[in-house]
């Protein structure tokens, strides 16, 4: 021990879990379903994941070396970001929409908000909307998948021949990352082991919205498998930034997507309402934040009228 | 009696709190005894409230257990001397980087007791308070609150329940682990003493599932034949950070909340460290004040963790040469838990009675710092139910006039928020600037 000591304040010791492990177990979580969207849409869905996630990180590394700012990419938010954009198109998107959607997410939605922490929506499902508004020909159109599963247009639109079971390991078309509900599944129980995430957005949302479906007399198992809504819930509707810190909070926000879903779905002129609820929601999560504060311990409860 | 009856479960949980390592390397060594040091060096203001005037002068010969400082303030605690030998100097000397008002004690070695200490006599309810004040005793809190202004509550509140915490929340901490193993007859003993002099009805002894010795023990005495009308009960609580904290075991214990700025005496409680009770006891028996602590020594740079009894004003370096050194790569000594402790800026710094443990760390890789990615992991570890980074981003922002709706004045900078971090924002730091500029503000 030599003369100098290391002078800090208190706690001396901190968890070891980072916002970089963190960022890391979502991409662990993220990948099955990914390379089973590359496996069953072939190469054009490797090329379509490689570029959105390159052009995400390319773009927030550009960003920060204009503006001098510190460097970030290291923190991963930036491969999640990009590659659930990429996970989010469909897999004949040219490539150069996948590279206007990255460059939207990381620079309009999230850097020029403050950066991480600090976009109050989530910037891939924001890109998407801005993509599928701007190139509603492009994100709308599903290519058959390549290996010998069922060829249709997305289920949400004709769901004629399709059963359960290739529903649920995602035997079909639909977006790159959407189509397995249990590879998907499988990543969410992944992320709620290592306590990335608690189960009650995803649970609030799915469970909502196939509460609604039910009572409407719709087809709940084909509406809860298909479409985005297991990516969305699980993965987009439980990101940090945009949703609500208190359990409370959770729970009004999963359920308000879930409400949003179905009224999009069922009365709405789009096939899919995943996206469109979950950035409305994302808008309310200060107002909800607001709501479910807690009063601090041994604090005197205040009565209304006072 | 099955063994689960006589173990109450916490009559509450706590919001939040932190599970961390416990790291009790030293839960079953027995504390070794350090002999004196050369020199030590007593500082006369161990304590919140009054610093105490010195009554010895260069030369005089003191013993051990000698009063040294005494103030005529209610807030305060007397020092004695822990050795004993000739006083060298009193007054200001820089120890751990601070300017330090102390009487310095060259050891004789001899450690001759002072002939005059004799048995203290409980006679009447005051005098547990009086023999707190004359033992020495301080709270182990980080401000060294005097112990007797804790058992001296106001008139009209009406204590229905003494809460012995051996909770010892802090990993590495185990002083207060083998206090109850050592000197479990002191312990139990003090525990009865208070309870039938202070005519409280119900003791429930707070102990963390971690201990499994000590509950053991305590739990043949909760049998014990004395225990006939069953109000002095064992409670188990969660190995959970902080259930040692005051008003977490108050809560865990009765289920009532302290509210902000009161005393436990205002909830009918009077909360006692298990060591302040053997210490009390211990002096109420033979005299001897408060003049030695048993020190955890341990720590990421430390080979040989162990406890040791330390007189009180001998200098960290010294108990660190006796411990056995540490490695090499030492950057930090903690005075006290991990979570809560403060580091001293230089080893000559001393031990005082507020402390239980000297820990010795190694460096380590600062992790990298992000943004705040709002996981909301701070808010739901904070006991105190606060929005730690919400006083962040203020903070951040200058926004200070939010520091009030924030409510940081019930921050307790336990570290849990810190702590949780994933981004590795300094929060309970931040807590701290903010706590300070809130009373400022107010004033
Ligand atoms: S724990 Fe850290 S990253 Fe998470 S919300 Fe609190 S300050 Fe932000
Ligand atoms: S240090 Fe303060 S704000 Fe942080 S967890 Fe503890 S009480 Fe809450």
């Amino acid at each position: 021990m030599n003369g100098m000591l290391n002078v800090s304040s208190s706690p001396h010791i901190r968890h070891f879990d980072t916002t970089k492990g963190i960022m890391a177990d979502v991409i662990i979580a993220l990948l099955p379903a990914a390379i089973y969207g590359c496996i069953l849409f072939g190469f054009r869905a490797v090329i379509l994941l490689c570029v959105t996630v390159a052009s995400a990180v390319l773009a927030e590394f550009i960003w920060n070396k204009i503006l001098h700012k510190r460097q970030t990419i290291g923190d991963l938010s930036a491969i999640v970001t990009g590659l659930l954009l990429g996970m989010n198109l469909s897999p004949k998107v040219p490539v150069w929409v996948a590279i206007i959607g990255s460059v939207v997410a990381i620079i309009v939605v999230k850097q020029m908000f403050g950066g991480l922490g600090h976009n109050f929506v989530n910037p891939a499902i924001a890109a998407r909307i801005v993509l599928l508004v701007s190139f509603p020909s492009y994100m709308t159109s599903f290519s058959e998948p390549v290996s010998d599963a069922i060829s249709s247009a997305t289920p949400l639109v004709d769901n004629t021949g399709l059963t359960l079971k290739s529903l649920f390991f995602g035997m079909h078309s639909g977006c790159i990352g959407e189509t397995s509900a249990f590879l998907l599944i499988l990543g969410g129980i992944y992320l709620m082991v290592r306590r990335v995430i608690f189960p009650v957005i995803p649970v609030c949302f799915i469970g909502s919205f196939a509460l609604l479906t039910l009572i409407s007399g719709g087809n709940v198992g084909v509406q809860v498998l298909s479409g985005g809504l297991m990516l969305g819930a699980i993965f987009m509707a439980t990101d940090y930034t945009t949703s609500p810190t208190m359990p409370l909070g959770k729970v009004i926000f999963g359920i308000g997507c879930g409400v949003i879903t179905f009224a999009i779905r069922q009365f709405g002129s789009l096939p899919e309402g995943v996206s469109y609820s979950i950035i409305l929601m994302n808008i309310l999560v200060p107002h909800i934040n607001k709501l479910t504060l807690s009063k601090p311990f041994g604090a005197k409860e205040v009565k209304a009228n006072e | 009696m099955t063994k689960t009856e006589k173990i109450l479960r916490p009559v509450k949980h706590i919001f939040g709190g932190a599970g961390l390592e416990h790291h009790k390397n030293t839960a079953s060594f027995e504390s070794v005894i350090m002999p004196p040091p050369d020199t030590v060096y007593i500082p006369l203001s161990q304590h919140i409230g009054a610093p105490c005037e010195a009554l010895v002068k260069k030369d005089d010969y003191v013993y051990v257990g000698t009063k040294i400082g005494e103030s005529a303030g209610f807030v305060s605690a007397p020092i004695h001397s822990s050795v004993s030998g000739t006083v060298v100097s009193v007054g200001e000397k820089m120890l751990g980087g601070n300017c330090v008002n102390c009487v310095e004690i060259k050891s004789d070695g001899e450690m001759k007791k002072d002939p005059s200490l004799e048995p203290f006599s409980v006679n009447c309810k005051e005098d547990i308070a009086l023999a707190a004040k004359l033992c020495g005793l301080v709270g182990l809190g980080g401000a060294g609150f005097p112990t007797h202004v804790k058992l001296t509550p106001p008139k009209e509140s009406k204590i229905d329940t003494l809460i012995i915490n051996g909770a010892e929340c802090e990993p590495y901490i185990t002083s207060d682990n083998r206090e109850c193993i050592e000197n479990f007859n002191d312990v139990i003993e003090g525990i009865y003493l208070l309870k039938s002099k202070l005519e409280i009805k119900r003791v429930v002894i707070c102990i963390e599932k971690n201990k499994p010795r000590a509950i053991d023990r305590l739990y043949r005495m909760a049998c014990d034949h004395r225990d006939f009308d069953d109000s002095v009960k064992l409670m188990c609580l969660p190995s959970r950070y902080p259930q040692g904290a005051e008003k977490v075991i108050i809560y865990s214990a009765t289920g009532r909340k302290l509210p902000l700025g009161k005393l436990p005496s205002d909830v009918g409680c009077i909360v006692m460290n298990i060591t302040s009770i053997g210490t009390l006891y211990r002096f109420i028996t033979t005299g001897m004040p408060l003049v030695s602590k048993r020190i955890t020594f341990d720590g990421t740079a430390v080979s040989e963790p162990k406890n040791i009894i330390v007189p009180i004003g001998t200098p960290i370096e010294k108990v660190i040469e006796f411990a056995g050194g540490v490695s090499e790569d030492a950057d930090k000594i903690i005075i006290g838990g991990p979570m809560m402790g403060n580091c001293v800026a230089s080893a000559d710094s001393v031990i005082e009675k507020r402390n239980n443990a000297i820990l010795v760390m190694k460096r380590e890789k600062e992790q990298d710092a992000t943004q705040c990615i709002r996981c909301g992991r701070c808010v739901m570890a904070c006991p105190m139910q606060l929005y730690p980074a919400m006083v962040e981003s203020a903070y951040n922002k200058g926004l200070t006039e939010n520091y009030e709706k924030l409510n940081v004045n019930y921050c307790m900078e336990c570290g849990s928020c810190s702590y949780v971090c994933p981004a590795k924002r300094p929060l309970t730091q931040v807590m701290r600037v903010a706590k300070a500029e809130l009373r400022r503000q107010k004033k």
